[in-house]
């Protein structure tokens, strides 16, 4: 009577083993789930990380990278509110003007270790200039993956047909000077179109009009971000240089004016080579790229940076960090290379951009962005910035009125932010 | 024998009381069914207000993970925040200037729309249509038209007149604001106003008819007290509600020029969300309902004064 009831033990005995390896092999098999938070949802920047993150896959199996787009305003705000939530993400895009906060506040993993031991990174040829305010102690906490120098993107069909100089001829003649590309841009002005737009300002983020003010060696902090410098002669002329190119001659368009240049509406914009994929294929303009003009210090360039970090906080940092080094590899920063420039040494030529950019010239990339990386200085940043940002934004705004009192802001506004640079 | 009669004489026990008695199981059923309202009050209400006046007492560096004790420290800083007058009084005068303004043009509309004629439907609709349409979509679009290249400019120009920088100027900014909430919310006022005007007997207007009194007195003496209910509980709606203006702000303005369109709950997001400052933030809001739970209990307690049939 017992012999049929074995075939029934062993099948369940067999159920409970099978049950019990398949327990047992999960975790072997668990999926490593990463979440990278960007502030682009721009299809082909989406599609060629996707295309790193599969590859990755291809070598880690049990690793999945997804990339959540946040939007771009709100970007930072959004981050730290899914910190507070206790959502962070395993990495983000860090702007520039942020990273002292983020690289401080202790809430990156230190990057620098695993960037150096990943085989073939070579994270010396990356320049100390580009990673000097992702480092702390030494240590790296971000990597800047996007090193993008600012250019003046040029509608030479709106300025001859309003008579004036382009500035290839300008650059031709060694006029290229910010004097001279307001007159430009004043000429186009009158002409019934706008004149020149620093793009992404728009009376908020001042921050952009450093491609200017740099031009004047101006500065709104110290080095050491601890003493206001916007009372200091260079910027006070700047801004009254900006003020007269807005209020008297019209050359750029005023407070709540929305003028597009991509749209064939304006002469000039400073922006970022990234923006070139914005030109119109439909109805296309004689369009130029060119080099930041001469200002009273001579050339000069200014860069923006993007860095990629590692939060500590998540459960799955190292492997976070090898994904980084993945992404941010030579192969990979030479893909990255087509809208995020990088400040690899052997990516910093005309000939490596070329196969990416297709719609840049040699000689374009050769003068904006290798020279533009070379030399230019990081957008302002400093620690507590978006409330500094605000307080600053809030005292120019009596600035950008026609009958404004540029060295009576200037003292009110430092007055206000000292604190918060000493803090 | 004996034993039997003993048994039929003795009186019976009394009978047990039943506990689920019928005030009970209606207690229960009348509990059972605010449950799911209560248990979403005390989760989505009750305990982030709690929370919030703990967070207020705390220093909470989110990026730094640290969350310290710090007293009344926050409050101290409220007391000392330099911006604080500023906010306040933009909040006030955005107050003031929806509460006057809508309540104005809702009764306006809702007694020109309070007519028997052909179509007066379509004419509600129409003013009542911004009421559905989403908040922010409705800024955006007024974002574009008072640009200084905007719509409403180019109206202007058309006509011979150079409008004002309506968003960056001092002057106008708040004025721009206000009018553009006004225009999203004024229809709901006027269904209310309307449904309230509806409610007021005929025959009070017949016999001010007959003794011959004219229009503006029967509207003063007969109209208005009848809708004081109603005006007493727009005002309350369009108050609390002016109190919690933040997406017209932050799409249109984002608190300039300066800080004369900040009004306290986007002032409040900045310090928190933007400046991370969680704590001081978490202070701002216990201020912000201090300030609601008061003008709501004045404005309540006004009613009795101002409201002509209200019942003591």
């Amino acid at each position: 009577m017992t012999t049929p009831r074995r075939p029934l033990i062993r099948s369940l005995l067999a159920s409970l083993a099978l049950t019990l390896g398949l327990i047992a092999h999960a975790p072997a098999q668990a999926q490593t789930k990463l979440r990278m938070t960007i502030w682009s949802a721009n299809e082909a920047h989406l599609k060629l990380f996707n295309g790193i993150a599969d590859d990755y896959k291809r070598i880690k199996p049990d690793v999945s990278v997804a990339f959540e787009s946040l939007p771009f305003p709100t970007y930072t705000t959004a981050l730290t509110t899914q910190i507070a939530g206790g959502n962070a993400p395993d990495m983000a895009w860090i702007f520039e003007t942020t990273a002292q906060d983020f690289v401080n506040s202790g809430a990156l993993f230190p990057l620098g270790r695993t960037l150096a031991a990943a085989p073939g990174y070579n994270l010396s040829e990356v320049s100390a200039g580009a990673t000097e305010r992702w480092t702390k102690d030494g240590m790296l906490y971000a990597y800047p993956f996007s090193t993008s120098p600012f250019a003046m993107f040029v509608n030479n069909d709106l300025i001859k047909k309003a008579g004036a100089k382009t500035p290839e001829e300008l650059i031709a003649a060694g006029q290229w000077t910010w004097a001279n590309a307001i007159a430009s841009s004043e000429a186009v002005a009158k002409s019934g179109k706008a004149g020149l737009i620093v793009r992404d300002f728009n009376y908020q983020d001042w921050q952009y009009l450093a491609s200017v003010w740099n031009g004047w060696g101006a500065s709104p902090w110290s080095a050491d971000g601890k003493r206001c410098t916007l009372t200091d002669k260079p910027m006070v002329d700047a801004l009254s240089f900006i003020h007269d190119a807005i209020f008297t001659k019209k050359a750029m368009p005023g407070p709540g004016q929305s003028v597009d240049f991509f749209a064939g509406d304006a002469a000039m914009t400073i922006t970022q080579i990234s923006r070139a994929s914005l030109l119109p294929k439909d109805k296309p303009f004689a369009w130029d790229l060119v080099p930041l003009p001469k200002g009273p210090v001579g050339d000069y360039a200014l860069i923006g940076q993007a860095g990629i970090g590692v939060f500590s906080a998540g459960k799955n940092a190292a492997e976070a960090a090898a994904f980084v080094a993945f992404l941010t590899n030579p192969d990979n920063s030479a893909k990255l290379t087509q809208f995020f420039p990088s400040a690899r040494k052997s990516l910093l030529n005309a000939d490596v951009l070329k196969k990416t950019n297709a719609l840049l010239s040699s000689a374009q990339l050769d003068k904006v962005v290798v020279s533009g990386i070379a030399t230019g200085k990081v957008m302002p940043g400093h620690s507590g910035f978006a409330r500094i940002q605000q307080t600053v934004r809030a005292g120019l705004d009596t600035v950008w009125t026609p009958q404004a009192n540029i060295p009576a802001a200037m003292q009110s506004i430092c007055a206000q932010i000292t604190p918060l640079l000493q803090n | 024998m004996a034993a039997a009669s003993t048994a039929l004489t003795s009186t019976p026990a009394p009978r047990r009381r039943p506990y689920w008695t019928i005030a009970r199981r209606d207690a229960l059923a009348g509990w059972l069914f605010v449950a799911p309202q209560l248990a979403g009050i005390a989760t989505f209400v009750l305990l982030p207000l709690v929370l919030v006046a703990w967070f207020s007492l705390h220093e909470w560096n989110v990026l730094a993970n640290t969350f310290n004790f710090v007293g009344a420290r926050n409050y101290q800083q409220l007391l000392a925040d330099p911006n604080l007058p500023g906010v306040l009084g933009a909040s006030a005068v955005f107050s003031a200037g929806l509460v006057v303004f809508n309540l104005s043009l809702a009764l306006l509309l809702a007694v020109l729309l309070n007519q028997k004629l052909a179509g007066i439907a379509v004419f509600r609709t129409l003013f009542f249509s911004p009421v559905v349409v989403s908040l922010v979509a409705w800024t955006i679009v007024w974002g574009f038209l008072l640009q200084k290249n905007g719509g409403i400019n180019g109206a202007l120009l058309a006509l011979g007149i150079e409008g004002p920088n309506w968003l960056r100027s001092p002057g106008t900014a708040m004025a721009s604001v206000i009018v553009v909430q006004v225009f999203k919310n004024v229809g709901l006022n006027m269904v209310l106003f309307l449904a309230a005007l509806q409610g007021v007997p005929g025959e009070l207007y017949e016999a001010a008819r007959i003794d011959g009194v004219p229009r503006f007195k029967q509207f003063r003496r007969i109209t208005l007290p009848l809708i004081s209910p109603t005006i007493v509980l727009t005002s309350i709606i369009t108050v609390v509600g002016s109190l919690q203006v933040f997406a017209q702000i932050a799409v249109l303005t984002q608190g300039g020029p300066g800080i004369s369109t900040t009004v306290l709950v986007y002032y409040l997001y900045q310090q928190t969300f933007q400046f991370n400052m969680f704590g001081y933030g978490s202070t701002l809001a216990i201020l912000l309902f201090v300030i609601v739970l008061v003008l709501t209990f004045a404005q309540w307690s006004l009613r009795r004064k101002v409201v002509f049939h209200e019942e003591r």
